[in-house]
């Protein structure tokens, strides 16, 4: 029972989907001072080679995969280059995210369709190829990027909130499924953090309400989600497992 | 607790002063020598002299500046005699975890009066006293820091096998809450720690005593890591608690208990 917390993450491989901006990037950048090797799988190629040049500043082995998580035969394939470039994959942060704010009563359905296939389906078959490969080595670690939403109600982004919602039972699930492995199903719920998807609420009346909601009085940056990140990535949590953290600065308990 | 944007000594916690009740066996001594190995000088208040004397000298061996004070938390003038000593001796406090805790097995048709007051007055009460002890302290120097309410999954559950411990560790957790949104101004954050089942003294009657083994065979079979967690498994919670690392956290729980809440 003496042995020291550790949150070192050297030698070990991660992969982080949306990882070229916002929370996801704060992590990586987390992932990558911790001492692993990180792979950012996103889409905008441009963000993709600024967010690899941050990574390799810390001297870490690092690689970017454009990907659209929506295209499900890229899933695949994705996963195997960033083995085949950085070792077998010890953890997957499922953050890529997508917002739409339609409304239930207007919105096409394929707004929703897109959302759920981005933020929920995507996160399931990846968790799901990732497991299968930490399966016969016996550890790994899964952190789904929740939301305030997962638990409140959003009178806008419905689908976001449903998608957000379900993948906090996903980690659940996968957690009991998995926990015999060795492998520990997180999920960590940023509250509002400072990011391109924030940045146009700042316009909007609501965000006045979000601050005035928020204990901190402010966002939070990308940076701060590292720590929880690292946390549930490393050894120190290897009894943590099916739980949701919440990273908000009180806004969720207020 | 301060605007370090890098993760690098994320999890230090050098320089800080910390103050764990009940820190002398079981999980608090756990969180104790976590606490001492990033960093922190550590103080125990406990009630049994030979076990902190053991605890002190484990704490000493991983070089830290250390304190331990025989304290009954039920005995408030003693807590707050204690509380004045702990910043005397090892300097203001930046870090309170509230452990200290003990439960009675008995049902609410059976438990007296004294018991229940017994159970609340160290679980919660002294809990708060040393909130408001410590957030005083820690509000007047500017600097920030954290507390951290250690209280259990049965603070999210109903049981009829030791209920008054449950209405306690729930009452804690909104404690946590409360102090977070009055404390956030003041870059204080206050979170729970909650554990499942782990290999203490306080789970003997579960793990051992042949009259709970149907409620032992359910447990195991109910955490899908399939075991008790290992008191040092709690290290890390701990220390990410404490540390920079949780910063844009407070008011929230963290439950470390082998999955058994989500089965």
């Amino acid at each position: 029972m003496s042995a020291p917390a550790t949150f070192d993450l050297s030698g070990r491989v991660a992969a982080v989907t949306g990882g070229n901006g916002g929370i996801g990037l704060g992590i990586a950048r987390g992932f990558a001072e911790a001492g692993a090797a990180v792979a950012i799988l996103a889409r905008n190629e441009a963000k993709n080679r600024a967010a690899l040049a941050q990574l390799n500043a810390f001297g870490a082995r690092a690689l970017a995969v454009r990907l659209d998580v929506t295209d499900r035969a890229a899933l695949a394939p994705a996963l195997a280059e960033v083995e085949r470039a950085l070792g077998p994959l010890e953890i997957l942060v499922n953050n890529a995210g997508l917002a739409r704010a339609v409304g239930a009563t207007r919105g096409e359905l394929e707004d929703w369709d897109r959302v759920l296939e981005t933020n929920l389906n995507a996160a399931f078959i990846l968790a799901r190829l990732a497991a299968r490969a930490m399966l016969p080595r016996r550890r790994g670690k899964i952190i789904n990027i929740g939301s305030e939403y997962s638990l409140f109600g959003n009178p806008l982004a419905h689908s976001y909130a449903a998608s957000k919602g379900a993948l906090i039972q996903l980690t659940k699930s996968l957690a009991v499924e998995l926990a015999p492995h060795n492998i520990q199903v997180n999920a960590l719920v940023p509250g509002w953090i400072e990011s391109d998807m924030t940045a146009p609420m700042k316009s909007r009346p609501f965000y006045q309400e979000v601050l005035r909601r928020t204990p901190a009085g402010r966002l939070g940056t990308p940076a701060e989600c590292a720590g929880a990140a690292i946390f549930l990535a490393s050894p120190a949590a290897d009894f943590v497992t099916g739980a949701t953290l919440f990273v908000d600065g009180g806004y969720s308990i207020k | 607790m301060d605007s370090d944007s890098s993760t690098r000594n994320l999890f230090d916690l050098s320089g800080r002063v910390a103050l764990v009740t009940g820190g002398n066996r079981g999980l608090g001594r756990a969180l104790a020598l976590a606490l001492a190995e990033a960093g922190a000088a550590v103080a125990i208040l406990a009630r049994d002299e030979a076990k902190n004397r053991e605890t002190l000298a484990l704490l000493q061996a991983r070089g830290a500046r250390a304190l331990a004070r025989k304290t009954d938390l039920a005995d408030r003038p003693q807590v707050a005699a204690a509380f004045a000593a702990v910043e005397r001796e090892l300097g203001p406090l930046d870090i309170l975890v509230n452990n200290a805790g003990f439960a009675i097995l008995k049902g609410v048709l059976d438990q007296t009066d004294e018991e229940w007051d017994q159970v609340l007055e160290t679980n919660l009460t002294a809990a708060f006293r040393l909130a408001r002890m410590a957030a005083r302290s820690m509000a007047a120097r500017g600097r920030g820091g954290k507390i951290i309410n250690v209280s259990s999954i049965a603070g999210n559950f109903g049981t009829p096998i030791f209920p008054s411990y449950a209405v306690a560790k729930g009452g804690l957790q909104q404690l946590t809450r409360c102090l977070a949104l009055e404390l956030a101004p003041h870059h204080i954050q206050v979170n729970s720690l909650l554990p499942g089942w782990f290999t203490t003294d306080m789970t003997d009657w579960i793990r051992n005593w042949p009259e709970y083994a149907e409620a032992l065979k359910e447990m195991i079979q109910r955490t899908p890591r399939g075991r008790f967690g290992d008191p040092g498994e709690l290290a890390g919670a701990a220390v990410f608690l404490a540390s920079r690392a949780s910063d844009h956290m407070t008011g929230a729980d963290l439950v470390i208990d082998g999955g058994f809440s989500v089965r």
